[in-house]
């Protein structure tokens, strides 16, 4: 028995190979929160392809806002689309106010606990959310009472399956061993489990040893069992933070937000940043040492 | 009323914190500078039990200052998103928020105005706010007190439950729902009028009940026959508040920082 750290396989793709194991109308789950570790790089890919009629499932930031923009999404599964600083996403408004998406609004709890009951493969887990208010009158909810002498009744809460997952990370190997090292790993554990197949986007591709995992053992995100690809992309979250590694790039997202002012606006921005790779966007935003620098926000 | 030596942001600031004084020990969540400031307050001066988060990640031993830190903050516990769930569904937590529209049984809406399949206005979304409503206490600051924020009908989507009979399952409330206070530019209201009614408790200086019954789209009741004004704040707690806010982020929040007296 050998007792080398095995290296006989690896999940390492480019983000244009996992993006074309993607099909239209998939149900596609992005990890992340707002303008916090979305996996970017992977969403700019599929604005590159011909993917449509997405339905997405994201607590929500420039990654909803983008898809939107360019047409990708049928529906959205949510409960909030925002930028934190810039509470609104102007491209989200937009699609939204058109009537151009479908929505089914959930309360930041619901979408956890959808995916929660997907996760453990559930029909649904009850739950008081919603009960008093117009979440339970859209379609797509019903009630049950508890079987116990409480009599109590709940809200059931369907599960939310996934046919992929899309989530951003710090490190992995190349076996798919993910480290989340942000102060704040949101849901990005249950968005792997909700979905037969999750692709990982990383900042950097380590040996198994460096992921040092006495160490990092609260930040490795799940067995490697869930993750169907990793790719390396350094930055792969901006303008969205990716701290301890970087901070969010508050100066670009005010050209996100400025880029829907106009048709020609949103051209001027795809031109700038959409149209070639992850190492011409980041040339685009001002390269490595730049976004590096940017300091912590304060909130 | 010579004691109003003082802007409406800090009397605001002062009655917002007052919707966590007897609240012993838990969570308290003021959403903008003005209820993050009355949390803050409340901390500092009353009820030091209170735990509360840089806004962030961590709950801090000491509130932390809006905008520019100038020390960095002592963290005392973790506050990430699955614990805040975790936490609120226990129900230790009492939040402060400003919904865009609220009606007269306290349903608050944050996600959309108009149609539903295309508003006229898209905002945020529902985020916690149906989960926070029915498993904690809720309390509210509306900065602009109009009959655009206080609908006459009911609010636009209901994101937040409210004491609305219609809504209810097998005719009781949703366990857990306790709205607390609404603190706006013109008074502070409460919930305690009949059935659960929304009722003005004070009237901040120069405004008179009349004034805000007009800017109010659903009939209001009083706490009592003389209503009473808001109280200003004491010299101790301007002096804390100079210390809270060093950024004097609460002179931006209001338009033109007007002062405590209205004209």
């Amino acid at each position: 028995m050998s007792t080398e750290p095995s290296d006989d396989f690896s999940k390492v793709e480019t983000p244009s190979e996992i993006i074309s194991r993607l099909e239209d109308g998939m149900t596609i789950g992005i990890g992340g929160w707002a303008t916090r570790r979305k996996p970017m790089a992977l969403v700019r890919e599929i604005l590159k392809s011909d993917l449509k009629d997405l339905t997405l499932v994201s607590y929500g930031g420039p990654d909803v806002g983008l898809l939107c923009a360019a047409g990708k999404v049928k529906k959205l599964i949510f409960a909030f689309v925002s930028l934190d600083q810039y509470p609104l996403d102007p491209h989200f408004r937009a699609a939204r106010q058109s009537g151009q998406i479908e929505v089914w609004e959930l309360d930041e709890g619901m979408l956890h606990w959808g995916l929660r009951a997907a996760a453990m493969d559930l029909p649904f887990l009850p739950t008081r959310i919603g009960i008093g208010t117009d979440i339970i009158n859209q379609p797509g909810f019903k009630l049950i009472d508890s079987p116990y002498e409480d009599g109590e009744t709940f809200v059931a809460m369907p599960a939310i399956n996934l046919d992929a997952a899309l989530i951003h990370a710090h490190r992995s190997d190349v076996k798919g061993n993910i480290l989340t090292m942000s102060p704040d790993p949101f849901f990005d554990e249950l968005f792997s489990r909700a979905a037969p197949h999750t692709y990982a986007s990383v900042e950097k591709i380590v040996t198994t040893p460096e992921l040092d995992i006495e160490t990092n053992a609260r930040f490795a995100l799940v067995e490697r069992a869930r993750i169907t690809a990793v790719t390396e992309t350094p930055f792969g979250a901006h303008p969205t933070s990716a701290a301890p590694d970087y901070h969010l790039d508050l100066k670009h997202i005010k050209s996100y937000v400025e880029s829907a002012a106009t048709p020609e606006a949103w051209d001027a921005y795809k031109t700038a940043y959409l149209s070639g790779t992850q190492a011409d966007y980041i040339d685009a935003v001002g390269g490595a040492d730049t976004i590096g620098a940017i300091a912590k926000p304060v909130y | 009323m010579t004691d109003y030596n003082c802007s409406l942001a800090e009397l605001i600031i002062n009655a917002c914190a007052e919707a966590w004084r007897d609240d012993g020990e838990l969570m308290a969540t003021g959403i903008g500078p003005l209820p993050r400031l009355g949390a803050s307050l409340a901390k500092v001066s009353f009820n030091p039990l209170l735990q509360l988060t840089d806004g962030e990640n961590y709950y801090a031993d000491a509130p932390v200052p809006p905008g520019k830190r100038h020390a960095e903050p002592v963290y005392e516990g973790y506050a990430n998103y699955d614990r805040v769930f975790s936490a609120l569904w226990g129900g230790r937590r009492h939040s402060m928020v400003s919904p865009v529209q609220l009606d007269r049984f306290g349903q608050a809406n944050i996600s959309t105005i108009g149609d539903r399949a295309a508003p006229k206005v898209a905002m945020l979304g529902a985020r916690g706010f149906p989960g926070n409503s029915i498993y904690h206490p809720n309390s509210f600051f509306i900065p602009n007190h109009s009959t655009r924020s206080f609908v006459a009908d009911e609010v636009d989507f209901v994101c937040m439950a409210g004491y609305n009979p219609e809504r209810y399952l097998n005719g009781t409330p949703p366990k857990g729902l306790d709205l607390r206070i609404i603190v706006s530019d013109l008074c502070v209201m409460d919930f305690n009028g009949p059935d659960k009614a929304i009722r003005v408790v004070s009237l901040h200086p120069g405004v008179s009940f009349e004034l805000v019954q007009e800017n109010t789209g659903f009939e209001l009741s009083k706490a009592s026959d003389t209503l009473t004004l808001t109280p200003a704040p004491s010299e101790a707690h301007m002096a804390l508040l100079g210390t809270l806010d060093p950024n004097n982020v609460r002179e931006s929040v209001l338009k033109d920082n007007p002062p405590a007296i209205r004209d």
